[in-house]
């Protein structure tokens, strides 16, 4: 009896063992990939990397300067596009949540989000790349709007879900209009929510390649025109690292360096917004 | 009779109604708009293959050959690389994303040890695809090499094997995360039951919270699978992209996300580019099934005590 329960309370912390020791091993591949981008990211970094623009290989120095300015674009595109529509979505789903089609439009929403990146990229490349028979930033911009739509609906679907009816009837009662009700009263109580979404959403698309391989392109040349094709910095990195060049390799791993700066500060302050302001009723 | 409403707020009001009607519709039509977008994807992907699926049909599914040059396009080795890569990963992945979720959901529910590690899971999800590609092309394949030489293997470096591993570490997080959540809503009643009953945590782990948990847990796996198809860049970057059906899984391959990335732009050709969408069509329903096949089950099985 005795040697029982000693062999159940062994198994119980060999158990325990066994899964701590997966658990942090599986969190050994951020510190492996974190230590290589500063070893190999830091040293050519500089000023001048971040302002001038690429050098043909064998020219000494040259930056990233198209591609961080084309990241933003691309960035500015694409929340322009999805954001007012994302926000809307939301209220509708949330106001209506026992109507059938809200019930299908989340489904429709669900499987928007398990579409592959690169097959929006097809899609964006047939709807706009090949009628304007050019590759263009507007086109990279629309293929990632697809993709930050799911994650804006849904953040702000659920932040809205949160907010009290009695807020809502206590503007009623005072006549407000519904349009001014949703617009001055439950969408600024809920502003902390959506914007986190909208900054995770960012920060997923910031680092995003495939959708952009035939439709942003790429481009040496810095550029500011949104029908025209434009760097970005995973693109940049993506090229850098298959050429056959060490000096560009060197030049993508602090490309990737300052993407991965980009995205973990994006995360970063989209936790400072939920902590702050916070829903709380 | 006393004019309780004045001119100006009767004009107020009906402003307020065109206002109220007109927001309405909009956000009633935005919601339209994401079903109308799902469908426009799907037909334009359906109209745009229609070359190449009236040329080769349903051959195109076990046509070995992908020769652009003869314009013979078989998608079977991408099949075949993707279901590989995807399914190494997963199965790489679980006792990994399992662990987790029962730390973080069980063992370590709060306190500074718990949130340590989610941030750092977090972190690992946030990590963008091209640097895992990129690390795994420089960093990890060369390790790989090195032990396929031991190993007296080809030493490709690349290959189905090192993009699985590459895969498995992307999707842990998700997989994980899905997992703690559904872990964290066994109710402890029960769970006090056992321990009432003299039970171990391990004993309480194995026969309460596993099969009480088990419909999420498989969701969550689920959902991953469809990550690991769809994913592109890390796969493209360390697969091999060889256009041949994998040999073994030490071998160079291609899945159908990293061909599409390899070859559209320069897809030259009606029929090229028709076959490659086809190949884009194809993951798209895969994917659109496993999803609906993942949330399926945790609607379906959702626990209710």
């Amino acid at each position: 009896m005795k040697k029982q329960i000693q062999k159940r309370i062994i198994k119980d912390k060999l158990f325990k063992i066994v899964i701590i020791l997966l658990s942090f091993l599986s969190t050994f591949p951020l510190f492996f990939i974190l230590f290589y981008l500063i070893k190999n990211g830091v040293f050519s970094l500089n000023f001048e990397f971040l302002i001038n623009l690429p050098k043909p290989v064998g020219e000494k120095g040259g930056g990233i300067a198209n591609a961080i300015v084309g990241t933003f674009i691309l960035i500015i595109i694409s929340s322009f596009l999805s954001i007012p529509i994302g926000i809307c979505v939301g209220i509708y789903l949330s106001e209506n949540k026992d109507k059938n089609l809200s019930k299908v439009i989340n489904y429709f929403v669900d499987i928007l989000q398990g579409i592959p990146s690169i097959v929006l990229g097809i899609i964006a490349y047939l709807w706009i790349v090949r009628p304007m028979r050019h590759f263009s930033a507007l086109s990279g911009g629309v293929a990632l709007a697809i993709m930050m739509l799911p994650v804006i609906i849904k953040s702000t679907e659920e932040t809205l879900n949160l907010i009290p009816q009695s807020l809502k009837e206590a503007a009623f009662s005072l006549g407000a209009p519904y349009y001014k009700t949703i617009l001055s009263i439950v969408l600024p109580a809920g502003i902390s929510g959506i914007t986190t979404g909208i900054l995770i959403s960012i920060s997923r698309i910031a680092g995003e390649t495939a959708p952009l391989l035939f439709t942003a392109f790429g481009n040496p040349y810095m550029n500011l025109n949104i029908f025209k094709p434009i760097e970005s910095l995973p693109h940049l990195i993506y090229n850098y690292a298959k050429s056959p060049y060490p000096e560009w390799h060197q030049k993508a791993w602090a490309a990737s360096f300052i993407l991965i700066l980009i995205v973990f500060t994006l995360n970063f302050i989209s936790k400072l917004v939920v902590k702050r302001w916070k829903v709380r009723f | 009779m006393i004019n309780l409403v004045s001119k100006k707020e009767k004009k107020k009001f009906k402003k307020d109604l065109v206002f109220d009607i007109l927001f309405r519709n909009i956000i009633f039509l935005s919601g339209v708009f994401i079903i109308l977008l799902l469908f426009a994807i799907f037909l334009t992907l359906t109209f745009n293959s229609f070359p190449s699926l009236k040329v080769f049909g349903i051959k195109f599914l076990y046509g070995k050959t992908w020769d652009p040059v003869f314009n013979e396009f078989g998608a079977l080795p991408f099949l075949i690389g993707t279901i590989l890569t995807s399914f190494l990963a997963l199965i790489i992945s679980i006792p990994f994303s399992f662990s987790i979720s029962i730390f973080l959901g069980e063992y370590f529910r709060e306190g500074k040890i718990s949130s340590l590690l989610k941030t750092l899971i977090e972190l690992l999800a946030g990590i963008p695809s091209i640097i895992y590609g990129f690390w795994g092309l420089f960093v990890f394949a060369p390790v790989v090499r090195y032990i396929q030489i031991k190993l007296g293997i080809t030493p490709y470096g690349v290959g189905i094997f090192t993009a699985s591993i590459i895969l498995s570490i992307m999707i842990i997080p998700y997989s994980a995360s899905i997992g703690r959540e559904v872990i964290e809503l066994v109710p402890s009643e029960i769970k006090e039951a056992a321990y009432s009953l003299g039970a171990t945590r391990y004993e309480v782990i194995k026969k309460v919270i596993l099969p009480y948990a088990r419909s999420g847990i498989l969701s969550g796996i689920i959902l991953s699978l469809g990550r690991a198809l769809g994913e592109t860049m890390a796969v493209t970057m360390v697969v091999g992209n060889s256009n041949f059906i994998p040999k073994n899984i030490f071998s160079p391959g291609n899945t159908m996300a990293s061909v599409i990335a390899n070859e559209f732009a320069e897809a030259t050709g009606d029929l090229y580019l028709s076959a490659l969408i086809e190949i884009g069509l194809i993951l798209f329903l895969v994917t659109l099934i496993i999803n609906l096949i993942g949330r399926y089950v945790i609607r379906k099985y959702a626990v209710s005590l």
